[in-house]
């Protein structure tokens, strides 16, 4: 199974995915090898306690050290919010999640791990978020990759999706931006950059909510770097909890972030921030300029809003959206351009600081979602996570540029491929040695004929040479001779007709060995001609052509040849 | 045992013999026997491959001299038939390789042999190995037709070998040997004229990548000894872009690389199409694709490429900056595209819509093409990579694309730009200075210098310089833009004082390029007004400094500029104009008359009137031969002092004026060293009085040296006559030493080494003799004979009397010449706060400098650093802290570590910039060292150094350790 995410749009059973499709009745263990979670975000992740728990599942579950390291932080905060806050009843318990995880094995980068005596899997970088994998699983010669979700432009904290050639015969891709050409990150980085400096030079405060994990820790390396390499002042704060946690997290596994961040560590580890220090409530009221990265991120709860009331009166401030809202939220009404806002308690506010709209977003864009069909070549493409209308439009590109077949299945349809798997045969040593022997050069563009006898024994298969078949079998050999007669008009007496034949062979084919033998009958190579004058007519010759099976080639070139007749002697 | 004893006897007895073969030529010949018995002996005696192994590494550390070579190839080659063990073979193959490399040595006569043991080697690796020798010997023979011809021969032979190595290294050998004329060999036979192209192309489908990888290089080789490759192989090399080997896609874009720049023009269909274009164009698409190849290593290379491909299409070139950005189907601008039209509308970007960057037009799906749009996007790609190599090698290969195309530089402004922001600083530094060499194609728009401007507040010295020197040659379009500017550096000043010189210049040429942009600001900035006088601003300011500056540069060429200036405003000019005279240019303002000579630029240097009274002086000096001793004096301490005092005037006569008076300055202590009258003294009454001559002797030794190292652009026939200056202070030091020391001993030695000298000299020089007509050294060369076997009373005598009557050699004055100088700009010697740290332990001191007209500075500067105890210590500098900024100027900045025992109180040490030379460098090697396997370290050896920076005393205080 491939990830086993929630879906946030509902509170009811359906945010959790319908198992019984998978068993209809029995125990999941038995219907499932293992489990694999491709990043930590909850669409990814967000069912597995449910899962394993409360439905039941014994069996493995695998994902990469930083996904399984953060994980269990996102979850508990899930179930927080989901219990605590929400106050719902049967729900996974916080034991749940320590059992379940207690069932995870690490996978790391481009490892192999046998998950059984058929089925391997290997992780490759997906960028997107610390520790996503893009997973191969490979059984046989036949092979499936799971992207998840990734990302194949670098940002501040991550590297680029990378695979190597492994020509899956499935690739499952997710398609996001299944329509969308992204522009240069450089543009928006510097626009960014730009706008937190205007504003904090004229005294201002900006507040960026944003989501604990992911995007907030790249705008925080953003914002550092700048802070450093321009000598600014002004403090930067972050909410705390959840994400202390987690960037403890992001400083432990420097394997899995960018080049820079990677070579730069031994001096300083990009993740310890020297500018941006933990908030506390009372900073807010704090005067002069400063910036604060607040949870959550489209101001619908919690600190962000409690900050935004405080900043939105003063046109100094700004506030810094970084990402999608849905509709409904504080963020939304803002960015629609919305000055005032009623609150709870018919309280209405007045926003006259700066909205601001800068979309980070760490998915591939459609050029990057063809870079990485175009760097894997699969054989077939199965498109998910994505809205279907935007599909189409990418499945008929990818049909049409790199001609495979494109599938996109809705949710609960089953789609079926033909993959011509690979048999493997054994030769034996020396059958491929006399063969190499024979040829010259290597020339990928012609095959060659080769003769040998194929063996199929206990389900394996191999090429031997037939000597060593019958052998093996101990069957004798059966020799199997082609004679064919040919009419030759030729008026002159046996031998010379003989001769005649002899010069005739010699002279067209240079590059065999022609004899003529004592006994009256030319061969060339094995095969044997003989010639005997016609019972009836005298004028015509009989020539007998026989050759061995093996010879058949040659043998049927040289009747035919025979056939054409002789050419007219010199008299 | 006995065994043993004879090869130590031969060990030690080849030893005795190389030692003196530096000095005669004929005990040479004792070695040839001796090195190819002695690797006999001991071939003959091993007894197991590992010892042979063993003695065949300890004879590979040991050079052979030419002679020898043969002999010793004839014994590995018996060795070799012996021997069964494939690792033996192996080495002896190598070492047959190494050998035949040997220069003075033919190795025909060995190729026979070796391609005999190749036809019965069976080993693949010794095969390949045998193959590398023959490579070896064929490059050595490279106008041996036949011998190339048979090589060839023998390659194709083996390209069927079984193990990818031998193909290798067939493919290597054809590379390199394959006959560049098809048709000139018809004669000798049909074998002979294979097509060579041919046999490497059908290697590019080898089933082992290794072998794919040879083929293409051996391909490249072919094309570097000037064959002219087919246009055929280009469809090939197409194919190879797609393996699945990194190794391959690079070669392969290499190869696609070097066929458009043979066919540029030839015109290639589309596949999938009826179209065609130039082939140049097609390749220039497909490279572009490789740019976001999977591989970091193909991407480098593909980026860097694209770089040198001048020829293709505009329209090409200008898809590489367009991504065709789309959201949900629908075209959308990008935010460069936004950010002009906002600055055409007159507005900037506020950016406070969401829907700012919302889709405009719907797109037809059917025509959107997401990949293999040829060049489409390439560069956005490139500069936005992962891995900051591909950076910089897209960042390169735009600036030379934008060198070449000033359309494309307009274009591509926009990314360089959003480059400065880079995360890794040498990306950041690497697009300023791209920014700056394609500064004469563009103007930057007002939106664009904002962001330029932006970095001036970085941390980092390196940027903040190379962006004042990108703002140097940067054209402005708009009054707000030079005000902006201005407005940026002067917080930089603010922010960073040291940055006082570099922002002055900058200014400078801010001024001077945009004279009609700042006349409308003058008012302004002097904060003059029409009717008030306004306060006197302080003239020790640098911030007001900087705006003057700015304001006498566009005065310049705006002669209506002065009205506008108020009274203390011409007071300040005279100032700066005397103190920082390199900065604020001659102006002519009225009532004033021009200030120092008015040499208008259009004179040429050599008709300049200091640049003739140069000549004249020098001239004169040269034309007096037998004037009484002490006019003579006179007219070269005037002539000196005629020289320095120029060479502080006129900065670009510096090199010239000083560089003769030093050698004035040799002459004139050489002549008053002569006529001491004490000459002819009995020595033991000369003790006291040569203290006066020998210290001259060093001196002019200490001058020769500073002019043979320390002046750039000296050439050959200067290196004479300083040469010959030296020999003359040698023969001085003779003398005086002959005169002072009792016994006869020590002077053999002398007299000796000092014939050693002239006749190195005239090894050396033996070209520039006739030019030294009756100089000293010509007359010596007259007397060698009779010196080499005269006593050296005599030999001393001969000197004496030859130095006397020797003429003053001409010095002809080089073209262009400039004094090696250096300032250390950190430490600067100013503070008063001692530098603690606890003895024992090092503290590391930054040092700053800048080096002009230096020579190789990796090797030559040393850092010294002088405790007050007298101890002195010398620092090599790594290479790497010497960056380069412009031509003939370098900067070094790293780190010095000092460390001392506790003192009591804080003191002072010194810290300058030595320059090491070696005039050893200029003799020729030795020929084995070239060729030996394994050469010994070139010596590095530093002959003595000469200081050339003012020291700079920094204050420091090592504290006894806590217990």
């Amino acid at each position: 199974m491939l990830d086993c995410g929630m879906h946030m749009g509902f509170n009811d059973d359906r945010r959790f995915p319908d198992f019984s499709y998978i068993t209809q009745n029995g125990r999941l263990t038995d219907f499932l090898d293992c489990v694999i979670i491709s990043h930590f975000h909850l669409d990814h992740c967000g069912a597995l306690p449910y899962f394993s728990e409360m439905v039941g599942y014994d069996g493995p579950i695998y994902m990469t050290p930083p996904t399984q390291a953060i994980c269990p932080i996102l979850l508990e905060d899930y179930r927080k919010i989901a219990v605590d806050k929400k106050g719902e009843a049967n729900f996974f318990t916080s034991q749940m999640i320590k059992d379940c995880m207690k069932k995870v094995v690490a996978v790391h980068l481009h490892q192999t791990v046998q998950v059984d005596d058929e089925l391997e899997i290997k992780a490759y970088y997906a960028g997107h978020v610390l520790g996503a994998a893009m997973f191969q699983i490979k059984v046989g010669s036949e092979s499936v990759v799971y992207t998840g979700d990734y990302n194949m432009t670098p940002d501040r904290h991550l590297g680029a999706a990378w695979i190597d050639r492994c020509r899956p015969n499935l690739l499952i891709t997710e398609s996001t931006y299944a329509t969308t050409i992204r522009d240069s990150k450089r543009c928006r980085e510097r626009d960014f950059l730009k706008k937190v400096h205007e504003t904090v030079e004229r005294g201002g405060k900006v507040l960026i909510p944003v989501f604990a994990l992911g995007r907030a820790q790249e705008l925080c390396i953003l914002l550092e770097t700048f802070w450093e390499r321009m000598n600014l002042k002004a403090p930067i704060y972050f909410s705390t909890g959840l994400t202390e946690k987690a960037n403890h997290y992001y400083k432990l596994f420097i394997t899995w972030t960018n080049q820079k961040i990677r070579k730069t560590f031994v001096q300083r580890n990009m993740f310890e921030f020297k500018h941006i220090k933990a908030f506390d409530r009372a900073f807010a009221d704090n005067p002069g300029p400063m910036v604060v990265f607040a949870t959550p991120g489209m101001l619908h709860a919690g600190q962000s809003l409690q900050i935004f009331r405080k900043w939105a009166g003063n046109e100094k401030n700004m506030v810094i959206m970084p990402g999608y809202c849905v509709q409904g939220t504080v963020g939304h009404k803002i960015l629609s351009g919305q000055r005032k806002l009623e609150m709870e308690g018919r309280q209405v506010l007045e926003v006259k600081m700066q909205v601001e709209y800068m979309s980070f977003s760490a998915h591939a864009d459609a050029k990057g979602i063809m870079q990485l069909i175009g760097q894997a070549e699969p054989e077939h493409v199965l498109l998910v996570h994505g809205e279907a209308k935007k599909m189409e439009f990418l499945k008929q590109k990818i049909e049409q540029e790199f001609r495979v077949n494109c599938y996109m299945p809705a949710n609960g349809e089953t789609v079926t491929l033909p993959t011509s798997p690979s048999i493997p045969v054994g030769i034996s040593l020396g059958l491929l040695k006399r063969e190499m022997a024979q040829g010259l050069l290597p020339d990928a563009k012609k095959p060659r004929l080769l003769q040998g006898t194929l063996i199929m024994k206990d389900s394996n298969f191999r090429l031997v040479s037939s000597e060593q078949a019958l052998k093996e079998l101990g069957l004798a050999e059966h020799q199997l001779r082609f004679t064919c007669r040919v009419h030759l008009h030729d008026a002159r007496k046996e031998q010379e007709t003989v001769m005649r034949v002899y010069s005739h062979l010699k002279s067209i084919l240079k590059d065999h060995c022609v004899q003529h033998l004592p006994d009256g009958s030319v061969t060339v190579e094995s095969i044997l001609i003989q010639a005997a004058a016609h019972s009836e007519d005298p004028g015509t010759k009989v020539l007998l052509v026989s050759w061995t099976y093996q010879d058949e080639e040659l043998g049927s070139y040289l009747t035919s040849l025979l056939k054409k007749g002789l050419p007219q002697a010199p008299s | 045992m006995a065994a043993h004893l004879k090869k130590r006897v031969y060990e030690e007895f080849t030893k005795v013999v190389q030692q003196q073969e530096e000095i005669t030529a004929k005990k040479l010949r004792l070695t040839k026997p001796s090195k190819s018995a002695a690797l006999h002996i001991d071939l003959c005696k091993a007894t197991s491959p590992a010892d042979a192994l063993q003695y065949l590494l300890q004879f590979a550390r040991k050079p052979v001299e030419a002679e020898s070579v043969e002999g010793v190839v004839r014994i590995l080659l018996e060795h070799y038939y012996k021997e069964n063990d494939a690792s033996v073979r192996l080495k002896i193959a190598s070492l047959l390789g190494l050998l035949s490399k040997t220069s003075g040595f033919s190795p025909d006569c060995i190729m026979d042999d070796a391609i005999n043991i190749l036809q019965n080697e069976k080993s693949h690796q010794v095969l390949a190995q045998l193959l590398d020798t023959l490579l070896a010997i064929g490059t050595k023979l490279p106008e041996n037709q036949a011998i190339q011809m048979r090589l060839v021969d023998v390659a194709c032979k083996h390209l069927t070998d079984t193990s990818h190595g031998v193909r290798n290294k067939c493919l290597q050998l054809l590379g390199n040997l394959g006959s560049l004329e098809k048709s000139g060999t018809k004669d000798t036979e049909g074998l002979a004229t294979r097509d060579v192209q041919k046999i490497i192309g059908d290697y590019f489908s080898d089933q082992d990548p290794r072998v794919r990888t040879a083929a293409i290089k051996a391909m490249l080789q072919l094309h570097e000894r000037g064959l002219k490759l087919q246009q055929t192989i280009y469809n090939q090399a197409c194919k190879l872009l797609s393996d699945d080997y990194e190794q391959v896609r690079s070669a392969a874009v290499q190869l696609i690389w070097v066929v458009s720049q043979l066919y540029p023009e030839s015109i290639v269909p589309i596949p999938s199409s009826n179209e065609e274009i130039r082939l140049v164009d097609d390749a220039f698409g497909k490279i572009c694709h490789m740019v976001s190849d999977g591989s970091w290593v193909v991407r480098v290379q593909a980026a860097k490429l694209l770089g040198s491909m001048e020829q293709v299409s505009s329209h090409f070139l200008e898809q590489t900056l367009d991504k065709k950005l789309m959201s949900d189907l629908r075209r959308k601008r990008t935010a460069h595209e936004r950010a002009k039209e906002l600055y055409s509308s007159g507005e900037f970007s506020s950016g406070r819509k969401w829907g700012d960057d919302a889709p405009k037009e719907e797109i037809d799906t059917g025509a959107v093409n997401l990949i293999e749009s040829g060049a489409c996007g390439a560069f956005v790609h490139g500069l936005e990579d992962e891995m900051y190599e591909v950076r910089i090698a897209a960042v390169e290969a735009l600036c030379m694309l934008a060198q070449s195309s000033p359309s494309f530089a307009e274009k591509c402004l926009d990314f360089l730009v959003d480059m400065f922001n880079d995360e890794i600083e040498e990306v950041r530094l690497q697009s300023i200075h791209t920014m700056r060499k394609i500064s004469n194609n563009i103007t930057l728009r007002e939106d664009q210098l904002d962001t330029v401007l932006a970095v001036l507040e970085d941390s980092s010295r390196d940027i903040r310089e190379a962006l004042h020197e990108l703002l140097c040659c940067t054209n402005v379009s708009t009054k707000e833009g030079i005000h902006l500017a201005l407005v940026e550096l002067l917080k930089n000043l603010t922010k960073y004082p040291t940055d006082r010189d570099s922002i002055w210049k900058c200014l400078k040429f801010l001024g001077s390029r945009h004279p009609t942009l700042v006349l409308p600001l003058v008012p302004e900035l002097l904060s003059t007004h029409p009717f008030f006088d306004t306060a006197e601003p302080d003239m020790d300011d640098p911030a007001y400094i900087a705006v003057l500056v700015l304001i006498f540069n566009a005065a310049k060429t705006c002669p209506t500029m002065p009205a506008l200036f108020s009274d203390h405003t011409f007071r300040h000019y005279a100032y700066l104009r005397d103190s920082l005279s390199h900065l604020v240019p001659a102006l002519r303002l009225p009532g004033r008359k021009l200030v120092s000579s008015a040499v208008s630029p259009n004179i040429m240097p050599h008709e300049d009137p200091s640049q003739q009274f140069l000549q004249q002086s020098l001239e004169r000096v040269y034309s007096l031969q037998h004037l009484d001793p002490q006019g003579t004096q006179e007219l070269l301490e005037f002539t000196i002092r005629d020289l320095q005092r120029l060479g502080e005037l006129q900065s670009e006569l510096a090199g010239v004026a000083d560089f003769s008076a030093t050698y004035l300055q040799c002459q004139l202590l050489l002549i008053k060293a002569l006529q001491e009258k004490l000459w002819n003294v009995a020595a033991p009454l000369y003790l006291k009085q040569s203290d006066l001559a020998s210290a001259a002797a060093k001196q002019i030794m200490e001058e020769t040296y500073k002019m043979e190292f320390m002046y750039s652009g000296v050439e050959n026939k200067q290196v004479v006559i300083i040469h010959h200056m030296r020999l003359q202070a040698k023969a001085l030091q003779l003398i005086v030493t002959a005169r002072t020391t009792r016994g006869v001993d020590p002077l053999f030695g002398m007299c000796e080494k000092f014939l050693q000298e002239v006749d190195f000299f005239q090894r050396c020089f033996i070209a520039d003799l006739p030019h030294l007509q009756d100089s000293f050294v010509d007359k010596l060369l007259d007397l060698m004979p009779r010196l080499m076997t005269s006593k050296p009373a005599e030999v001393v005598k001969i000197l004496q009397t030859m130095l006397r009557q020797s003429t003053f050699l001409h010095l002809p004055l080089p073209e262009q010449i400039h004094k090696a100088s250096a300032t250390i700009i950190e430490p600067a010697g100013e503070s008063d706060n001692p530098l603690r740290f606890t003895s024992g332990l090092v503290v590391a001191l930054d040092v700053d400098a800048t080096l002009e007209h230096v020579q190789d500075p990796q090797s030559t500067v040393k850092i010294q650093v002088l405790y007050p105890d007298g101890q002195a210590q010398m620092i090599h500098p790594k290479p790497a802290d010497f960056r380069n900024p412009g031509p003939g100027r370098h900067r070094l900045i790293t780190q010095v570590y000092l460390s001392h025992t506790a003192w009591t109180e804080p003191c002072q040490v010194e810290v300058r910039l030595l320059l090491a030379y070696n005039s050893n460098a200029r003799i020729p090697k030795s020929p084995w060292i070239e060729g030996g396997e394994v050469s010994p370290q070139v010596e590095t050896s530093i002959e003595g150094t000469i200081p050339f920076s003012k020291p700079v005393k920094v204050y420091i205080m090592p504290k006894p350790a806590r217990r």
